[in-house]
């Protein structure tokens, strides 16, 4: 990585040529101050235009139901006084928003734990154990990463129907845990499959059998991918409105439902999605920060050569 | 510790390549065995086929008189060095030479004794906390040694451990391991394609090419009497001068070989030592000589019938010595043996044409030659060499 970061300063310098003869005349001198200077300012600009849906959203949910309808939220920017915690104090005595808040973790949680767990492990087969037919069962799981889900709704929920686990939280984790798992499978299967041979090999003659090679040496190593896994997987699930829609009844559905129920067809109860949407946002920034410290560059190095 | 025996052992493989073919070995308890020879010659395989790390297609593998063919690599109780470390990267060096330990349940107090005696032993023991990544190229090569060595195995399975080190780190390891299994006395196969390396580590060396062992013998053997050309091309450093030539005896009873118009007088105790030279009177046969064997006339005295003259081509001084590359009139030798070697050291096949071949001597540091020189060689006839042109085998006694 240094030696992609470290010329880059090396040509700044020389461009602003302060201690070279005189190459370039002051006027493209200006010229480049102010290409910098500009591309800065646009980028910053496409940045805030990016955030004002989100930003729009937690000042909503800091201004009172009155405030609200009568004019928008940057009315804030001249009149700060209105802001208030009133919406947040509503909701957590709010039973409904409550138990679909949790439904949504009782859902989330083992959705994602089953796909990276179940996908760790058959990525570590496709990839490190030899067995017939390996190849056929990766192009299986490779076609069904095209399959759109909504396909499978209906099916499923005619078997679920059949099985009498209609509505049940279970219900809805299974259809995530089996949805999840094709990318989870390519995924980890990839990254595994470029931890150099001679790692496993030296764990093999170490004495280690197949299901301590992949605790201790392929799980620790493939860490970034699973990281990686681990918060898409989390974030799909959590953020998931159709499927939970299809198979969670009123008693396991999740923040998501809940919100869309709120909607109205004339005016909005906007104090209550705003708040609602911000909460249900904190769990998966959350999640991302405590996983992308495993996100670091060069697992494997000092590994081989 | 134990000895290790293969018996007719064969790899194929499933595109039809035989890697390695009928291979017969016994390493005796504590051995020190360098297989050796050019890429793509087995002899990676073959140590594969020890570890368990390569499936047997025939043959026996033997550890300490057990045959071991189906049993798992884990459970064969010997230890490797990859040649590309292949240290556990999300551990520190304590945890990476432990590794093997903590998987056999040993007792804590047990590992922790013999991972700071391994790490002592091997100079390591200021970096127990530092992970792999943070190490110096010959840091990573002494921890992958210390993961072998603290397993206390029957046997030490070496791939080309040095070969990713620079030059001097390379000699520095290369008396280590030396060192190291001199002292634990474990029997060791050891795997590179640098003859250097395989004549100053092993007990025996053993020369492999196309999956077929060529020779297996004391370092000296094979530099003195080389079965055939390929063991006498690929031994020695530079490699030994190889040249057509012809045999003739004279009305004396006495021997000579004609290079080019040149001639070499054999000495008189040399057909005692290869009575099946004579039956190739008149014939063509391949002349070998060791630069080691020659001498720039002018400091040894020139001799008559054991002096080839020419003209310098090349001068390099080496400090020690002064290599001199000299052309002599003579076809050089295009067998299926020197076309192998010349792939292997990157070099074209007979480069000065069907005429004449290029010669290297390697001459005292004394010597005043200076590139496009007229010169005179003095060659050391007793310790000439020859083969057969048609099958490349040495010339000894049938």
């Amino acid at each position: 990585m240094t030696l992609v970061a470290d010329p880059v300063p090396e040509r700044a310098t020389r461009d602003t040529g302060t201690g070279g003869p005189p190459p370039r005349g002051i006027v493209s001198r200006v010229a480049g101050w102010l290409g910098s200077r500009l591309l800065r300012g646009a980028l910053v600009v496409i940045a805030l235009f990016w955030l004002m849906p989100v930003l729009g959203l937690l000042v909503a949910s800091l201004r009172s139901e009155t405030s609200n309808r009568a004019d928008g939220w940057w009315t804030i920017f001249t009149a700060p006084a209105q802001l208030t915690l009133d919406n947040y104090r509503d909701i957590v005595s709010n039973d409904t928003i409550l138990d679909s808040l949790w439904n949504t973790v009782l859902i989330s949680v083992p959705a994602t734990v089953l796909v990276v767990v179940i996908s760790a492990a058959a990525a570590y087969a496709l990839a490190w154990i030899d067995f017939r037919g390996r190849d056929w069962v990766m192009v299986t799981v490779v076609s069904m990463l095209v399959m759109p889900i909504q396909v499978a709704l209906i099916p499923i929920a005619r078997l679920y129907g059949a099985l009498d686990m209609f509505g049940s939280i279970a219900g809805v984790v299974l259809f995530h845990v089996a949805l999840g798992l094709p990318f989870g499978v390519f995924l980890l299967r990839n990254f595994f499959v470029g931890i150099p041979r001679d790692l496993i090999e030296a764990a093999r003659m170490d004495g280690a059998r197949e299901w301590l090679i992949f605790r201790r040496v392929v799980v620790p190593v493939g860490l970034p991918a699973i990281a990686s896994l681990t918060i898409f997987q989390f974030l799909w699930v959590w953020n998931d409105l159709l499927v939970a829609l299809v198979f969670a009844d009123p008693e396991s559905q999740p923040i998501t439902v809940a919100l869309q129920s709120q909607l109205r067809q004339f005016g909005s109860n906007i104090d209550l999605l705003a708040t609602g949407s911000f909460l249900s946002m904190l769990v998966p920034l959350a999640v991302f920060f405590a996983f992308q410290r495993y996100f670091v560059q060069g697992v494997l190095a000092g590994s081989t050569k | 510790m134990a000895g290790i025996a293969l018996t007719q052992l064969d790899k194929r493989y499933g595109d039809g390549t035989h890697a390695v073919e009928g291979l017969d070995l016994e390493i005796s308890d504590g051995e020190f065995l360098v297989l050796v020879g050019p890429s793509g010659c087995g002899k990676t395989t073959a140590l594969r086929m020890i570890a368990g790390l390569e499936e047997i297609s025939s043959g026996k593998v033997e550890i300490g008189g057990t045959v071991v063919n189906d049993l798992p690599a884990r459970d064969r109780d010997v230890a490797m060095v990859f040649q590309s470390y292949a240290l556990y990267p999300h551990l520190n060096v304590y945890d990476n030479i432990s590794f093997g330990l903590t998987l056999r349940k040993l007792d804590k107090g047990e590992i922790d004794r013999r991972v700071r005696e391994v790490a002592r032993v091997l100079d390591l023991h200021e970096h127990l906390e530092r992970k792999p990544k943070n190490l110096s190229g010959g840091q990573r090569q002494r921890v992958a040694m210390g993961r072998a060595i603290v397993r206390e195995p029957q046997a030490f399975l070496m791939d080309e451990p040095l070969s990713n080190l620079d030059a001097k780190l390379r000699m520095q390891m290369r008396a280590e391991i030396a060192r190291i299994q001199r002292d634990l006395n474990v029997t060791t196969v050891y795997v590179t394609h640098d003859q250097t390396e395989a004549m100053t580590l092993g007990d025996r060396v053993a020369v492999m090419k196309r999956g077929v062992l060529q020779q297996v013998g004391p370092p000296q053997e094979l530099y003195d009497r080389p079965v055939n050309l390929f063991v006498a091309g690929f031994i020695g450093s530079p490699g030994m001068n190889l040249v057509s030539a012809t045999l003739r005896s004279t009305e004396y009873g006495q021997y000579s070989v004609e290079v080019g118009d040149q001639r070499l007088v054999l000495p008189d105790g040399l057909l005692a030592r290869r009575p099946a030279l004579a039956a190739y009177d008149g014939r063509e046969i391949v002349l070998g000589i060791r630069p080691e064997d020659m001498e720039d006339a002018a400091l040894d005295g020139a001799v008559e019938g054991a002096v080839l003259g020419s003209s310098a081509d090349l001068v390099e001084a080496m400090g020690s010595d002064v290599m001199v590359h000299f052309p002599v009139e003579a076809r050089p030798v295009v067998t299926d043996d020197t076309v192998e070697l010349a792939r292997d050291a990157g070099e074209p096949v007979g480069s000065r044409g069907v005429g004449s071949t290029v010669l290297v001597g390697r001459f005292s540091p004394r010597t005043r030659i200076f590139e496009g020189q007229q010169i005179e060689v003095r060659v050391d006839t007793a310790r000439l060499q020859f083969f057969d042109h048609q099958t490349g085998t040495a010339i000894w006694n049938r």
